[in-house]
């Protein structure tokens, strides 16, 4: 026994895991969702994300160098986190829009705070955030057709064929908004009294629209992806295989997406109506699930370890949490999607949930 | 077969491929042995030999310290040789007794009492005590004092311990195939020292011919039975075990088998009492599995208590590789140690090998909050708390979430994508926290 052994604290078993390992599985996780991307939005798809995915890992490289911190470029968080901050951009946005999202994503978001494991909210959802108050024009509105020529599932032939005259607001509704954005619309009783002149008809139009919106055809459209939208958020299949796969390699737990999507479901049913409309109230609630950053805030964003609760009571209150806020910001709030600004809220909320949740040691003594 | 577990827990890959096949092979007499006085959990024992004693094999050469403490005994006969500090498996240098073989394994008088199964529960747990037994499975608890509860404390369940879930070890699952009799001897011996009414036996699901030896021979016992139990470790811990047995919770913070009327004891356990009930036999050798990759002939030897560990693996044919970590006991739990100077004691259940690449030295990194450890951890504690409380010297914030109820299983490192020593922070923290509660006294 000449040469030396490792002395070391037991266990001396590990299994596979590794922060590098964890993160590139979710990169891997996601990429049925860009191919998803490119197929509906075409190479520009895959454009932005990279710019994302590289000026997130660049801005890392660069503070850590300037703060005289080893460099942890190669462990993929920050790759992945500038993935998903393009991910949340629609697909006709300008080059450098994933890039300023990206940089204040790591700099701001993750960076300021120490780095991986010590930002208080999900530096991606942040990122989107900044984008969304410094340039809001650029990130709700003018979005693109897929390829398949959608942008929320409802055809204009099966409207009238001259809604483009007789009420061109509904038309300009139909042919540019995504779907979430149409229901943000449609709640509105002066938008929907000054379609046309006639306030029978224009109800008569609304119902219309209101109705395709919540047909099989959208759902359709909504779970293949052919659907207008940020560019990783459009495809609930590519989304949802990604999910399975991190889900059996247990690196994402089923309680918060489950949790999350069970309450913005359950909520449709029982408060996510449009008043003075009518509609096929089946498909309504999957077309809330289905619509807008749900899937991917859902699977990949609210399940972010860092800033979500370690206990398991606590992923559930968490994920209740989120489920409710995404659904007051739909219907009440200022913007059509809420997924954001609930994960946010709800991360800033996970030091005390865990507080709140530590979990019963076995074998307690009842008092 | 209905399998049956408890909450928590991994799937480490088990490993006992290298040495399962292997029956058991005594191996031949050291010529030196050192035994260590303190084997156990308690006091040390003392001394009752002095350096040039002649000894015969199974003669008393150390007393028990206190009543939480055993006797020890010559392994082998010859001369007491040195009294003195020696390399402990568990890593330390502690005292120890050397002997000098005089190649004739001389042994004192053994009795027989074929009708051992009448003699009175008293006179058995005295035989017992006298054999200097202590808990097989690694823990070393002193056998007689499990064997003692408190009047108010009525044991009504005895549950034998052939769960074996340490990837790598094999000598409880070879004991169990090739001295099934003698477990279920022991067995009986500890429900009527006990007087309790029923007895299980359990067994991880990867020995399902271990399991269906001990099945056939209890068929026609009314009040025993074996429990299969699902892969997972650690189904072996005690109070993992009693639950997936009998689905009692033996209460924490530093709750005993008996608050539920539980008692565990481990298979090797087991046949040493039914030896030291019939025959009078003190505990002076045991099962231990040399294993692992570059162990040239991986084996289950059956060796004397004392049995430097070179000698066992220079009888495995030696190692075809470089060690890269020597692991006293199972990977999971065991100690690695520097060298193989130190001796097999009574709760050496298995000596690990690894190379070099299978010993890596993993870089602690920053905690991602996936809370993979509060989902594994077996006894619902909340280690990545615990131990960054330990980091910031907050031991007050560290026993809350559960510091001292920690039984040092391992799961939660073996998940850590962070590579965080989790078991070493918390083994950290609840040393200086039993400091600072003697000081406050």
């Amino acid at each position: 026994m000449e040469n030396k052994v490792i002395v070391s604290p037991a266990p001396h078993l590990h299994d596979r895991t590794s922060v590098p390992w964890v993160m590139w599985q979710v990169v891997i996780a996601l990429l049925p969702a860009l191919a998803a991307a490119v197929y509906f939005f075409g190479w520009q798809a895959l454009y932005l994300t990279l710019l994302g995915a590289f000026s997130a890992v660049a801005t890392e490289a660069l503070i850590q160098k300037l703060r005289k911190v080893p460099i942890t470029i190669m462990d993929g968080s920050a790759f992945l986190t500038g993935l998903l901050v393009a991910y949340n951009i629609n697909a006709g946005a300008p080059w450098w829009f994933p890039v300023m999202g990206a940089v204040f994503a790591i700099a701001v978001g993750k960076q300021v705070f120490g780095g991986l494991g010590h930002n208080p909210v999900n530096p991606a959802l942040l990122g989107r955030a900044f984008l969304l108050a410094s340039w809001p024009t650029l990130t709700t509105a003018g979005w693109i057709k897929t390829k398949l020529g959608s942008i929320n599932g409802i055809s204009t032939d099966l409207l009238q064929a001259d809604l483009a005259q007789v009420a061109p607001k509904a038309y300009a509704l139909v042919t540019s908004a995504t779907p979430l954005n149409v229901l943000k619309t449609l709640r509105d009783t002066t938008f929907v009294q000054s379609l046309t002149p006639n306030l029978t008809e224009s109800y008569g139009i609304a119902n219309n629209v209101y109705q395709q919106l919540c047909s099989m055809d959208t759902l359709r459209n909504l779970f293949w992806g052919n659907i207008g939208g940020s560019l990783g958020e459009v495809s609930v299949i590519a989304l949802l295989l990604g999910a399975a796969y991190l889900i059996y390699l247990n690196i994402i737990e089923w309680r918060i997406p489950f949790f999350y999507i069970l309450t913005v479901f359950v909520l449709t049913i029982l408060f996510g109506g449009v008043s003075g409309l009518d509609a096929n109230y089946f498909a309504l609630p999957f077309v809330s699930i289905f619509s807008g950053g749900l899937m991917l805030g859902a699977f990949y964003m609210a399940t972010d370890y860092t800033t979500s609760p370690i206990t398991k009571t606590g992923r559930i209150i968490f994920a209740i949490g989120c489920g409710l806020l995404t659904v007051v910001i739909r219907k009440v709030g200022g913007f059509p999607e809420g997924v954001c600004y609930s994960i946010l809220l709800m991360n800033v909320a996970t030091p005390l949930i865990d507080r709140f949740t530590i979990p019963k040691p076995f074998g307690e003594v009842k008092k | 077969m209905n399998l049956k577990t408890f909450p928590g827990g991994v799937h480490p890959h088990d490993f006992k491929h290298f040495s399962k096949n292997s029956p058991i092979v005594e191996l031949p007499l050291p010529e030196r042995v050192v035994i260590p006085l303190s084997q156990h959990i308690g006091a040390p024992s003392n001394p009752v030999v002095k350096v040039g004693d002649e000894v015969l094999t199974g003669q008393l050469i150390a007393e028990p310290g206190g009543f939480v403490s055993i006797p020890q005994h010559a392994t082998l006969s010859g001369k007491v040789t040195k009294i003195d500090i020696f390399p402990h498996p568990v890593g330390t240098s502690q005292m120890a007794i050397e002997i000098t073989s005089d190649g004739q394994d001389k042994w004192i008088e053994l009795t027989d009492d074929a009708d051992y199964l009448n003699l009175s529960a008293d006179e058995m747990k005295e035989r017992i005590k006298n054999a200097g037994i202590c808990g097989m499975g690694g823990a070393g608890f002193p056998t007689h004092v499990k064997l003692s509860p408190p009047a108010d404390k009525p044991i009504d369940t005895v549950i034998l311990n052939g769960v074996e879930c340490e990837p790598f070890l094999t000598s409880d699952y070879r004991l169990m195939l090739q001295r099934s009799e003698d477990i279920l001897k022991g067995l009986k011996i500890i429900m009527k020292v006990l007087g309790a009414k029923q007895g299980f036996i359990g067994i991880e699901a990867n020995k399902p011919d271990a399991i269906e030896i001990m099945e056939k021979l209890t068929a026609n016992e009314a009040n025993i039975s074996v429990v299969g139990l699902k892969l997972r470790y650690p189904q072996g811990a005690e109070k993992q075990l009693i639950y997936a047995a009998t689905k009692r919770r033996v209460p924490n913070k530093g709750g005993l088998p008996m608050a539920v009327k539980v008692v565990v004891q481990n298979v090797g356990t087991a046949v040493a009492i039914y030896e030291a009930v019939r025959y009078q036999k003190p505990l002076i050798d045991r099962i231990i599995a040399v294993t692992g990759s570059i162990v040239a002939r991986p084996s289950n030897l059956k060796a004397r208590i004392g049995t430097p560990y070179a000698k066992l693996v220079e009888f495995c044919g030696g190692l075809t590789g470089e060690a890269g970590k020597i692991i006293s006991g199972g990977p999971m739990m065991g100690f690695a140690i520097p060298n193989l100077e130190a001796p097999m004691t009574k709760g050496s259940s298995g000596l690990v090998l690894f190379d070099k690449k299978e010993a890596h030295i993993l870089q602690e990194q920053t905690c991602l909050r996936c809370g993979r450890c509060v989902d594994v951890c077996p006894l619902n504690l909340f280690p990545s708390l615990i131990a960054q409380a330990v980091k910031v010297k907050d031991f007050e914030t560290a026993d809350k979430a559960g510091m001292t109820d920690c039984m040092k299983c391992g799961s939660c490192a073996y998940v850590c994508p962070s590579h965080i020593r989790l078991v070493q922070w918390i083994d950290t923290g609840k040393i200086k926290w039993a400091e600072i509660q003697r000081s406050k006294k």
